[in-house]
């Protein structure tokens, strides 16, 4: 059978604007992968111990609040304690320029800012899965 | 992980990762999983299986998600099946049953994953039998189902669940929704959600009516069996002597299993207007709240009890597999059927009934003794 691309979608973080997330979970869902939504306000734990159960190819997040330097980071830590090491971890939201290297040394494969286009954002997760047949 | 990092003993010993992993490899229907499913198919059984069914937008998220707290409570360890459907026309799907569940994510002793349905019609995936193998010998208590949002034929979910819930709302519809076949056959257990709006207490009338008319009848449905049996323990007499011989004449009817004394006593509320009639439970809840779960899981439980002490557990679950055996066989038939040779062979017969050399049963039957040679 077809490889299905498995994708958790969430919003970790205290604001409450979804749209965003929204987009991109619709926008995933309508490029064949199945798109798992948790919704707004999950912690770093929550997110991390959905991916494993929902054994995600993908864990995709959304941040708008500013708080993307502390829990993007939180959430690679809790995967490398559980010794996950072959999901693909996108950020975005509103994240300044000068954050991006950081998030990205910290295991961030990649950080969608507004106004990325949601084909950039699909063919870079078909391009760089880490798990493959 | 590796998929060949899976094992039995992973996942027998509470390894997430490889519990996860393998119901991926279920839905891949990729061959290495068999070895690990044959290896696990010592440990099980004693799962209680449980169905939430009913249309879209009746809650049965959020009702899973306060059954999963309050069994939680009862000290119970809870595995969520939850399945959405895929796009017919992308394959795509956006699994959202989980965000109603999030609160549990952390918890070690709740397990929840989304199926999409993968083009599986019938309100499941193709995988879920299989899965719901796997967490049962993965030792949870309860696995929970909870089925697309249905209509009025999607019924698989009575192959797989011990008992089924099936959830209505007020404001779907005329009464004669309650009569018409498929989906209201199914309940073992009735749950009336989102029952502080309006008509909430027409719909629950509405539903104990079919149900009372269902047994009425005496009509085939899926709690019909149950009650049957249920009926030789309710002697016409208040004697105790004549309702203890009654039991003692059932419990020799029927299959093994001790009789839990009082499992009897309670399965669902009096039809009103027939006093002895017994039809399934119709239980109010508003899950957004928290009222009536309690009681919806004292009834699923009851439910269960009643089940194990008459034997149906048992023959439920052997009808269950016989089927799905059904199913398999046919399906490798299928595959058989479209392996090379066979298919120039049933090339030929199309073209020999096309030609009108033969007629179509004629081929059908060629087909058929083709097959048992194989």
């Amino acid at each position: 059978m077809e490889r299905k691309i498995r994708v958790l979608v969430a919003k970790p973080g205290l604001d409450g604007h979804d749209r965003g997330a929204k987009v991109i979970a619709r926008s995933l869902r309508d490029a064949g992968m199945e798109v798992i939504y948790t919704g707004l306000r999950q912690t770093p734990e929550q997110i991390v111990s959905a991916s494993v159960q929902e054994d995600v190819d993908v864990i995709a997040m959304s941040i708008l609040s500013g708080a993307h330097n502390h829990l993007f980071p939180r959430v690679m830590e809790l995967l490398k304690d559980k010794g996950v090491d072959d999901v693909l971890v996108v950020g975005g939201g509103v994240i300044p320029d000068e954050d991006i290297p950081g998030l990205k040394a910290a295991g961030i494969a990649a950080v969608f800012t507004p106004g990325s286009a949601t084909t950039d954002i699909i063919e870079f997760i078909k391009n760089n899965l880490k798990r493959r047949e | 992980m590796d998929d060949s990092a899976v094992s039995a003993e992973r996942v027998r010993s509470g390894d997430i990762r490889a519990t996860a992993r393998l119901i991926s490899m279920i839905e891949r229907e990729e061959p290495s999983r068999l070895a690990v499913l044959k290896a696990l198919h010592a440990y099980g059984g004693g799962a209680h299986v449980v169905g939430i069914t009913g249309p879209p937008g009746a809650g049965k998220s959020t009702l899973t998600d306060k059954l999963v707290a309050e069994l939680r409570g009862r000290g119970r360890r809870v595995a969520v099946l939850a399945v959405d459907p895929s796009s017919p026309f992308t394959g795509g799907a956006i699994l959202g049953d989980r965000i109603r569940m999030q609160r549990h994510a952390t918890d070690e002793g709740v397990y929840i994953r989304s199926l999409a349905t993968r083009g599986h019609l019938g309100g499941l995936s193709r995988s879920a039998s299989e899965a719901v193998r796997v967490l049962d010998a993965a030792g949870y208590d309860d696995v929970i189902i909870e089925t697309v949002g249905v209509g009025q034929s999607e019924v698989d979910i009575v192959r797989i669940a011990d008992t089924v819930v099936l959830v209505s709302v007020p404001g779907l519809g005329d009464d004669i929704q309650a009569i018409k076949a498929g989906v209201m056959e199914i309940g073992d257990v009735f749950c009336v959600n989102k029952a502080d709006k309006d008509g909430a207490e027409r719909v629950v009338r509405e539903i104990r009516a079919m149900l009372e008319t269902a047994v009425l009848n005496g009509a085939a449905t899926r709690f019909s069996a149950l009650y049957t049996a249920r009926a030789a323990l309710a002697p016409a007499s208040t004697d105790p002597a004549t309702i203890e011989s009654a039991r003692d004449s059932l419990r020799d009817s029927l299959r093994g299993g001790a009789m839990e004394q009082g499992a009897f006593h309670h399965i669902a509320a009096q039809a009103p207007g027939h006093p002895n009639l017994e039809i399934p439970p119709v239980v109010c809840t508003v899950a957004e709240t928290g009222q009536g779960i309690v009681e919806l899981v004292n009834e699923i439980k009851t439910h269960e009890a009643a089940l194990a002490a008459t034997g149906f557990l048992r023959s439920r679950r052997e009808a269950n597999l016989a089927w799905e055996l059904g199913r398999g066989a046919a399906e490798r038939v299928l595959s058989a059927l479209e392996r090379d040779e066979r298919k120039e062979t049933m090339s030929e017969l199309a073209r020999a009934v096309l030609d009108k050399r033969i007629d179509y049963y004629d081929a059908l039957d060629t087909l058929e003794k083709a097959l048992t040679r194989y």
